[in-house]
């Protein structure tokens, strides 16, 4: 009997993923399974297709092919003859498609176009700059018209500037100030109904944070910029009414049932032996949560901070009403800050479509993608290394 | 928290009194105990005896491990439970309204039925019922983490590996810990609630044995699903029933001339 159960057992788990043997035994089943398993690698296929399809918008930046200054040399349009149908092309910024639509005389009048709006310019001796290059990217520049260099994202200016750095500065700031405020409100708030309230307390609290999570973005960034910024500036009396910390404070209220829900799970998983055993030796209710089941709790919340770190970055809508949008260089919280997510949401529609600011917008859209997914590659390691320390594998 | 230290809240009547002068250090009288309407323990009255280990035996449900519970308030966790009736612990009533639970605790230790050592080093689980009670010297804390392991017989086991965690150890070495960790704070009495049902005949025995050697510095109470267990190392044994306490005397008494026909069925395994 036995040796004949191990038998099938042997041959339903032959060829790949059991395929040969098991459909026949129980069909049904069979045919869930790889339904599933194909959800699952296509949900997979899916993010990478879109990764995909974001780093080809921006490859023209990382390849460094892209060149804003290209368009800003005028030729005359009695040339038009002396260039290749290419150069032609790349001077006009047009794409393919719509340089073989038109025929020489619509050229030609683009080219004079071109040529009036050239003479109007006022001349710049930043004119023949390339400034989709790296160095203009991310490092500071004495652009015409600053005493010294400078780190200014600037797209719709005569002389476009692409530089990150004030971007990345917003996005961070905002994301700071979210996690300060919420992390240890949500914590604080996951370890009372897990661990002290009483069940009553529970029924009512638990939900009630949950909801927040169900208010719309558009609604909290319009809450912060009429209530919240009105009432933070009588609180600290700053000059700019939209800020670092009105989105960042506005930011947290959203990503706290975030944090708050997996914290709470986490905290609710640890064994009530322990809290047991810490109150066996004479700890109070509070000591055994804070000294005990937190620290068991750890990896779980952690995992939560993580997780509420990628949403605050990603998160748009708060930021792009509340922050103000200015971008500008600056550590202090009260001053207008502009982040990556608002950038490509208020400027993509108004990009040229396959232009130098479209495969920018695109390229710091990757960063982000980079940015999310290397932290959450890092959070899962940190959660892999708490998790194997509290069962003892390691030292 | 006071920041007493711990030797002069500790009394221990064993240790100021003569060897073999076992007077009666916990006095129950008509203790009830109610899970919302349903009555779990019913008009226990009882008087257990200092430097004794005491038995608690009976089938399961009875209501041992409850009664147990109720010596270091641990039923306090659990909602809707109501208690009427007294328990004094060396002349002081524990529910009393002003009794700090926290220190009751202290001098009542507990071990659970699973072994249940903090996910933290071993040398962390017992100094941190230490730290806790005001122990700030860390050789002082040293001292009796050591002490502690060397009376739970675990010392020669784990003096290489103090700073690993807890979780890498065996079932048993694990319950020796929690005994550790119940005893490091020097408690007067020290509650088990079937410390070895977890656990196979040979960490059984170490535990035990322990038990036995524990004997000397501390009351023990243990709850215990096996009748050898109770025969082998208790002094009195209490045997409940369904709520009730049906029979309280010496072990052998129980155990040879049991003086209630249930009893008598219980022991020789008629039911249960």
């Amino acid at each position: 009997m036995q040796e004949t159960a191990n038998n099938l057992e042997a041959k339903r788990s032959i060829g790949w993923m059991g395929l040969s043997r098991g459909h026949k035994a129980r069909p049904l089943e069979w045919l869930i399974e790889k339904g599933i398993f194909l959800v699952a690698i296509s949900a997979i296929l899916v993010v990478f297709l879109i990764f995909l399809f974001v780093l080809r918008e921006a490859w023209p930046i990382f390849s460094g092919k892209a060149n804003s200054a290209a368009a800003r040399k005028v030729i005359p349009a009695d040339q038009i003859d002396k260039l290749t149908p290419a150069q032609l092309q790349a001077y006009l910024e047009l794409t393919p498609d719509e340089f073989n639509k038109k025929d020489k005389e619509t050229l030609k009048l683009l080219m004079e176009v071109k040529e009036e709006a050239g003479k109007e310019a006022v001349p710049d001796k930043d004119e023949a700059l390339n400034t989709t290059e790296w160095k203009y990217i991310l490092k500071p520049y004495a652009w015409t018209g600053y005493s010294k260099p400078e780190y200014i994202w600037q797209p719709i200016s005569n002389i476009k500037k692409y530089n990150i750095i004030p971007l990345i500065i917003g996005s961070l700031k905002t994301t700071l100030v979210a996690l300060l405020f919420s992390v240890p409100l949500s914590i604080a708030a996951a370890i009372y109904v897990s661990q002290l309230a009483n069940p009553k307390v529970k029924e009512w609290v638990k939900p009630a944070i949950e909801m927040l999570s169900g208010i719309p973005s558009v609604v909290m960034g319009v809450f912060a910029l009429l209530v919240l910024a009105t009432f933070l500036q009588t609180i600290f009396h700053y000059n700019s009414r939209l800020n670092a910390l009105v989105a960042g404070v506005a930011l947290g209220l959203a990503i706290v049932p975030v944090i708050f829900s997996i914290a709470e799970d986490a905290l609710t998983s640890v064994p009530r032996s322990y809290v047991q055993a810490a109150l066996a030796v004479g700890s109070s209710k509070w000591q055994a949560a804070w000294q005990v089941v937190l620290p068991a709790a750890l990896p779980g919340v952690f995992a939560a901070v993580i997780l509420g770190f990628g949403r605050a970055i990603g998160e748009t809508m708060i930021v792009l009403l509340a922050s103000g949008n200015a971008s500008i260089m600056s550590a202090s919280i009260f001053d207008s800050t502009r982040s990556i997510t608002s950038t490509i949401a208020a400027e993509l529609a108004e990009a040229v479509f396959g232009g130098h600011h479209y495969g920018m917008l695109f390229m710091i859209g990757t960063l982000l993608f980079g940015v999310t997914f290397v932290s959450n590659l890092m959070g899962e390691y940190i959660m892999y290394r708490l998790k194997s320390r509290l069962e003892g594998k390691q030292k | 928290m006071t920041d007493t230290p711990l030797k002069t809240v500790i009394s221990r009547p064993g240790a100021t009194s003569a060897a073999g002068d076992h007077r009666d250090l916990i006095h129950v009288r008509d203790l009830s105990l109610y899970y919302g309407a349903s009555k779990a323990l019913k008009n226990i009255s009882i008087s257990l005896k200092g430097n004794l280990v005491t038995a608690f035996i009976g089938p399961s449900g009875c209501g041992k491990s409850t009664f147990l519970r109720c010596f270091n308030r641990m039923n306090d966790l659990i909602d809707h439970v109501k208690i009427t009736g007294l328990i004094e612990i060396g002349g002081q009533d524990i529910n009393h309204r002003e009794v700090d639970v926290i220190e009751l605790r202290k001098k009542v230790g507990m071990v659970f039925q699973r072994s249940n050592p903090f996910p933290k080093s071993i040398f962390e689980n017992i100094a941190y019922g230490l730290r806790l009670h005001g122990m700030k010297a860390k050789s002082e804390v040293e001292g009796v983490v050591e002490q502690s392991l060397k009376a739970s017989a675990l010392w020669d086991e784990v003096k290489d590996r103090l700073h690993s965690s807890a979780l890498g150890l065996s079932g048993g070495q694990q319950q020796r810990l929690c005994i550790a960790r119940a005893i490091a704070i020097k408690p007067e009495i020290l509650l088990m609630d079937e410390p070895a049902s977890a656990l196979d005949p040979i960490a059984t025995s170490k535990i035990e044995e322990l038990i036995l050697e524990l004997k000397r510095d501390f009351t023990i109470v243990i709850v215990t699903h096996n009748m050898q267990q109770a025969a082998r190392i208790s002094d009195y044994t209490a045997f409940f029933y369904i709520g009730e306490l049906i029979e309280y005397d010496s072990t052998v008494k129980v155990f040879t001339n049991p003086g209630r026909k249930q009893t008598e069925d219980y022991v020789t395994g008629r039911f249960g």
